[in-house]
């Protein structure tokens, strides 16, 4: 593979990366929002006599 | 209209009276603009072009135009007064005008005793110099007021206006060295009248959506 | 009614328009990159590393329009008052700063190939990213250090519209400094291109917008459930 050839991959590869790294922390905000979602049904279900 | 003038004239008339009587800002500006200049000095190695020290003096008068911005709502936030600023019974944009103004004053000011100092230790100016510096100090003032409006909102108001600010004073650096040292300094003259006018309006408009709580 | 915790934080566009757009990005990217690969001609000069091009020019274009939409937004937030528009101006402007980003870096990989520096002055449109990278840098400053509520929704939206007017000033000033204090040497601007490159081109580019509209819509789904659930809190506290 040339210079030029490894050069354009990598930037390929960046595009590739970012998107794989923002969905790894969408999949992170999702397993806290469903903690949280979980927290919240509890206290309403408390707050409300289940 | 006459009202409006009339506002603007007082809220100008009042900024400028309370500089003469506490002589808080200008005479730090005055200072830092002369220490500034002589560490520019040290800091150019001998046989730095004349275009390198224009390109320094561009610094240091937007890191002292910068120093005064950081006073701009320090009166009011000091005395408490900035609600009944905002509550008085007039146009927003009034207040953003006499400030400005106000702090356009400023500057000249400043400068009055920079480009000397300038002159005296590095090399003679241009009458385009001084014309971009004129103009610089509309545009900086225009912006300055409104953001130190926006950044008297945060809890760390000192530290993000500089943060605000310097990115949108890159053109007026552009602008203002190009003219300096330019074989044809109109086109750059130029962008900074147009800079200057955009700016100024844009801030005008949208300087009552920042000083409202 | 109108105080309920969805019409406060806004309802997005109905479900069904989320997967058109994902569907789109994948369709548009994929098949664009593949025709700027296997199907367009290399270029003469430049060689295989042109290639580049396909995927840098469309990640700056849609910078531009993510600021551009949250300008948008911000305009919409000062004009009518409604609160959504906070969360809708502040996720498009965080899209256009990781955009922003990647222009910088695939940027300066381009200028590695082309001039053999990671970084070059002389390269008008890099330069124009870093400002404006700078900037909107300094939007995020201003959106963390000021407490929530509609002053900081207020100080956000001005500070975005004066972002989207900085964007052709600067344009301006880099290009009169290339004239005098920059040179410009070096500019990726070649001759008219062939119409190959042009038709794999705009595929890439409406793909990269569908891929930001794509991102934009999931992220700010998750701003909404956030700020609901936190209200949710509130309420049974």
């Amino acid at each position: 593979m040339s210079t030029a050839e490894k050069y354009v991959t990598g930037a390929y590869l960046v595009l590739l990366g970012s998107i794989l790294v923002y969905v790894l922390i969408i999949a992170l905000k999702v397993g806290r929002l469903e903690e949280e979602l979980a927290d919240v049904t509890r206290a309403a279900r408390e707050k409300l006599g289940g | 209209m006459n009202a409006y003038a009339g506002d603007v004239a007082a809220l100008a008339r009042k900024d400028l009276l309370l500089e003469v009587r506490s002589r808080d800002t200008l005479p730090a500006m005055l200072l830092f603009v002369v220490s500034a200049l002589t560490i520019f000095h040290f800091a150019l190695p001998s046989g730095s072009s004349e275009r390198a020290e224009t390109g320094l003096l561009w610094i240091a008068i937007v890191f002292t135009a910068l120093l005064g911005l950081t006073r701009a709502f320090a009166a009011e936030r000091e005395g408490g007064v900035l609600d009944g600023l905002v509550l008085a019974p007039c146009d927003r944009s009034a207040i953003w005008l006499g400030k400005t103004i106000g702090l356009t004053v400023f500057l000249v000011l400043a400068e009055l005793v920079a480009l000397p100092a300038f002159a005296l230790f590095f090399h003679p100016l241009s009458w385009d110099l001084v014309a971009a510096v004129a103009l610089a100090d509309i545009g900086i003032a225009s912006i300055g007021t409104l953001l130190a409006a926006i950044a008297a909102a945060s809890r760390a108001r000192e530290l993000l206006l500089p943060l605000l600010f310097l990115p949108l004073a890159i053109p007026v650096v552009i602008g203002g060295v190009g003219a300096s040292i330019a074989s044809d300094p109109g086109s750059f003259l130029g962008f900074l009248i147009l800079y200057d006018g955009v700016f100024a309006i844009l801030s005008w408009a949208s300087f009552e959506y920042v000083i409202t709580e | 009614m109108s105080t309920s915790l969805l019409s406060r934080h806004g309802r997005g566009p109905s479900v069904r328009f989320g997967p058109l757009f994902a569907a789109a990005a994948l369709a548009l990217l994929v098949g664009g990159f593949a025709l700027a690969f296997y199907w367009a001609p290399e270029d003469a000069d430049q060689g295989f590393s042109q290639k580049i091009f396909y995927l840098h020019v469309p990640i700056a274009l849609t910078a531009y329009a993510c600021f551009g939409w949250g300008a948008w937004k911000a305009l919409r937030l000062l004009w009518t008052g409604e609160r959504r528009y906070d969360l809708e101006s502040y996720t498009a402007i965080h899209m256009g700063l990781i955009f922003g980003l990647l222009t910088l870096v695939t940027g300066s990989i381009w200028a590695k190939i082309s001039w053999g520096q990671w970084w070059t002055w002389g390269e008008r449109q890099l330069v124009l990213f870093l400002i404006l990278f700078l900037f909107y840098s300094s939007y995020f400053m201003l959106r963390y250090s000021t407490d929530p509520g509609p002053r900081r929704e207020r100080n956000s939206a001005v500070y975005a519209l004066f972002g989207v007017v900085l964007i052709p000033v600067s344009f301006l000033a880099v290009r009169i400094a290339g004239t005098i204090l920059h040179p410009t040497i070096f500019t990726h601007e070649g001759a008219d291109l062939p119409w190959q490159m042009l038709v794999a081109f705009l595929v890439c580019l409406a793909g990269m917008l569908s891929l930001a509209a794509t991102l934009y819509r999931v992220e700010l789904t998750g701003k909404r459930i956030d700020a609901s659930l936190r209200e949710l809190r509130e309420l049974l506290a």
